[in-house]
């Protein structure tokens, strides 16, 4: 197979960059075998706040792979030819962000054994059901095309025609991902934080934000790593996305908050309340949730001056900053707001422990690794042309 | 007889899709009773306050059902399990009293337990049908099939089910070895001692309480004692808005 | 050529990793290559079905017995010599043959095979006298 053969080759920085990441991967690894003994008792969670970090993180990462769409409509719709290589790199990171996202729910079972009933029981009433099928075809797509294009490139080929059919259906399926994941929580009747139609498309804006700033982010550190270039074009395409999304995303987040407290009903504002100010002398949360504020009005100030948004060192600082806005809204707070203040009205403390962030790196670092790997065989391919 | 290579594989494609529809129809049977049908029973609990409320302190339904059904004792709070508990009525309808009545019944403990509703949404989420509205009203639980998503958990507007994050056995002080333990990840709740109705007793907190606060029966019979209760009283029940329809009452 | 090493050392690992059933059975001694001990019931000499169904197919009696009871209300169960019982594994398994380590366990390891682990939740007579921890 060309990823056994291209991705195991490599420099001595390469090396240690694999090395390092398969520690991480290792000490995670270590840490969960220890939770399938102990239970899920080694996390943070509790019977209020039932989903934290694993949850939510497959939620972030099931956006990173719906993002892939923000570069393939382009190109193969509105004939961007700048987004050419950025089309594969995109499908191979949402591979491994799909890849992550199962992973995260795996490690969240508390009979992962079981995992399988899904599939010997399905239960169609269940979003969780559709979600599979969603996530299942979507990798099943992005594979296809990729694997096709670089097979191609490969044997100094032009890529099959029907890979464009296949893009195309994997546009409206890149949606359909993101928008299932999000009626995970928008159709729950009892937790007023996520009862809202806005959520999903809340979740595709914030994807469409984070997953083209990842994307840059990782252009960026190709072209100082590898001979590989997307061009300045794509960068600047594609950051175009990102600053619409993040605007779009705000917005989106404004609108909630005037729904909440201008209503005044208690149940819609105390999501927000706990969060952002703190109830119940429980306020840990608060300077996460203002900084993710921050740090996406900071990112939108960067993109949108007409001075700034040409300098390409302050992209990367604006990349960074959306990211990690939206990984604090996304990857933690959403989950929070949801559970507390809980049906009974109590407030619980969550913070994940360090065996929970342990698995959660090592998923990370597993996600790294195949990105690494997909990424390096491309480049090994296109780098012969 | 010849048969072309298209035939068959337009026939075996037709009967693929045959049996997974089937598959998926059959399967999805095992859900609630719909609306129309009739001659139905459906179990139900009204939970008299006052009377409840009669001995201070009182918890002996508590302790009937985590004993009969080896339900763990955890000290940590985020780890407890518990099927049937109390909590102050400003808790448990935080909506149905306005400031100048909450003196009166703010902190009037409330009977809490799973509300085994009609149109349960921790039904509908269950990616592996673990739990389902039984045909008599009662939400059941299947532990051999649980995976521990906790999705269920997430879904119910109650906060009724908890879940077993490590292995419950060293924290259950007497085991009763007529009902099976849990094990560690998976989800429990109140059963509405489901064990006992097969052998036509009524749940184990209705029988120990000795102020006779909760009436069950069958609320599809006109003429039951609940019904009778319930039309004597006016009747309160947990987030009514929320259109789970639940089986537990509260008589104010 | 200066892989031979690599190969070498990789059959070597490999082969050791594929035979770890034969090691780790030897190491552990769990399996009694002699002998087989099964503890029978004292009194009943007849089970529920008989003894050829029971060892071919206990496994599919007891899961439609779980599915029956958990999920489709039917809790008698009416064996081949017209006798009625109660599916439980507890009450009437364990009722006559008393201890799954004397009898279900000791046939599953010496044949090797993992069961579902019906006793992390079911209980059978040493259960009852568990301490509070």
């Amino acid at each position: 197979m060309l990823i056994s053969e291209k991705a195991l080759v490599g420099g001595r920085s390469y090396g240690l960059w694999i090395m390092c990441l398969l520690l991480v991967a290792a000490a995670g690894l270590l840490c969960y075998l220890r939770q399938i003994s102990q239970g899920l008792a080694i996390t943070g969670l509790s019977r209020d706040v039932t989903w934290g970090l694993y949850i939510a993180q497959f939620t972030f990462f099931v956006g990173i792979a719906a993002s892939a769409v923000t570069v393939v409509l382009p190109y193969y719709l509105h004939d961007c030819t700048e987004f050419g290589p950025l089309t594969t790199l995109g499908e191979l990171l949402a591979l491994s962000a799909v890849i992550v996202s199962v992973l995260f729910i795996v490690v969240d079972l508390g009979q992962p054994s079981r995992v399988l009933n899904i599939v010997l029981h399905p239960q169609p009433r269940s979003v969780m059901f559709w979600d599979l099928i969603a996530l299942s075809g979507y990798f099943l797509i992005n594979t296809v095309i990729a694997s096709a294009t670089v097979n191609a490139a490969h044997e100094h080929v032009a890529p099959p025609r029907w890979i464009r059919t296949l893009a195309i259906v994997s546009i409206p399926w890149a949606i359909s991902i993101h928008t299932v994941t999000a009626f995970l929580f928008s159709g729950l009747p009892g937790r007023a934080y996520w009862l809202t139609a806005i959520l999903a498309p809340r979740f595709l804006a914030s994807a469409f934000a984070s997953g083209p700033a990842l994307l840059i982010l990782l252009c960026f550190l190709i072209r100082k790593q590898t001979a590989f270039d997307v061009g300045n074009e794509a960068l600047r395409k594609l950051s175009l996305i990102v600053t619409y999304a993040t605007a779009i995303n705000l917005f989106f987040i404004l609108a909630e908050v005037f729904t909440a407290f201008y209503s005044e009903i208690p149940d819609h504002e105390a999501g927000f309340e706990y969060l952002f100010v703190g109830m119940g002398g429980d306020y840990h949360l608060a300077p996460w949730m203002w900084l993710s504020f921050l740090l996406s009005l900071i990112a939108l100030t960067l993109l949108l001056v007409p001075r700034w948004k040409t300098d390409s060192s302050l992209l990367v600082i604006a990349c960074l900053c959306v990211f990690v806005s939206i990984w604090l809204d996304k990857g933690l707070g959403l989950m929070i707001g949801g559970f507390v203040p809980s049906p009974l009205g109590a407030i619980t403390h969550y913070a994940p422990t360090l065996p929970e962030w342990t698995i959660v790196s090592g998923i990370w670092a597993l996600g790294a690794l195949v990105t690494t790997a997909f990424f390096k065989t491309a480049f090994s391919i296109w780098e012969k042309r | 007889m010849k048969i072309t290579r298209k035939h068959f594989l337009q026939m075996s494609g037709l009967s693929l899709i045959a049996v997974v529809a089937k598959k998926l129809v059959g399967g999805s049977a095992n859900t609630s009773a719909s609306e129309s049908a009739t001659k139905k029973t459906r179990w139900g609990i009204a939970i008299d306050l006052q009377r409840c409320r009669q001995k201070e302190g009182c918890n002996r339904c508590i302790r009937a059902c985590h004993l009969a059904h080896n339900v763990p004792e955890f000290s940590d709070r985020g780890h407890e399990i518990k099927w049937i508990w109390k909590q102050p009525f400003e808790d448990v309808f935080p909506f149905a009293q306005t400031t100048y009545t909450r003196e009166v019944f703010a902190t009037a403990p409330v009977l809490l337990m799973c509300n085994h509703c009609d149109d349960p949404p921790c039904q509908d989420v269950c990616p592996v049908g673990a739990t389902w509205r039984r045909d008599d009203g009662v939400v059941m639980m299947d532990w051999h099939r649980c995976i521990g998503c906790r999705y269920c958990m997430a879904a119910c507007p109650y906060g009724s089910r908890s879940f077993n994050w490590q292995d419950p056995r060293p924290a259950i002080s007497a085991v009763n070895p007529d009902f099976p333990t849990r094990t560690k990840g998976v989800v429990e709740k109140c059963n509405f001692c489901e064990e006992r109705l097969a052998k036509r007793l009524s749940p184990l907190c209705v029988e120990a309480c000795e102020e006779k606060a909760l009436v069950f029966g069958d609320l599809e019979q006109p003429d039951s004692e609940i019904r009778r209760t319930l039309r004597s009283r006016f009747a309160l029940q947990r987030k009514p808005e929320l259109g789970t329809r639940p089986s537990i009452y509260y008589l104010t | 050529m200066n892989d031979r090493p690599y190969i070498i050392v990789g059959l070597v690992v490999f082969v050791a990793f594929v035979t770890t059933p034969v090691w780790h059975g030897l190491a552990t001694q769990n399996a009694r290559f002699a002998t087989l001990e099964i503890k029978l019931p004292a009194q009943e000499k007849q089970c529920v079905a008989p003894v050829n169904y029971m060892r071919a197919s206990h496994m599919r009696l007891l899961e439609q017995w779980r599915d029956d009871v958990v999920r489709g209300q039917g809790r008698q169960y009416v064996a081949y010599d017209g006798k009625t019982y109660d599916k439980s594994l507890t009450r009437t398994c364990l009722g006559c043959h008393q201890s799954h380590q004397e009898f279900c366990d000791r046939c599953h390891a010496y044949n090797g095979v993992a069961a579902l682990n019906c006793w992390e939740c079911h209980n059978d007579a040493s259960s009852t006298t568990r301490k509070p921890s």
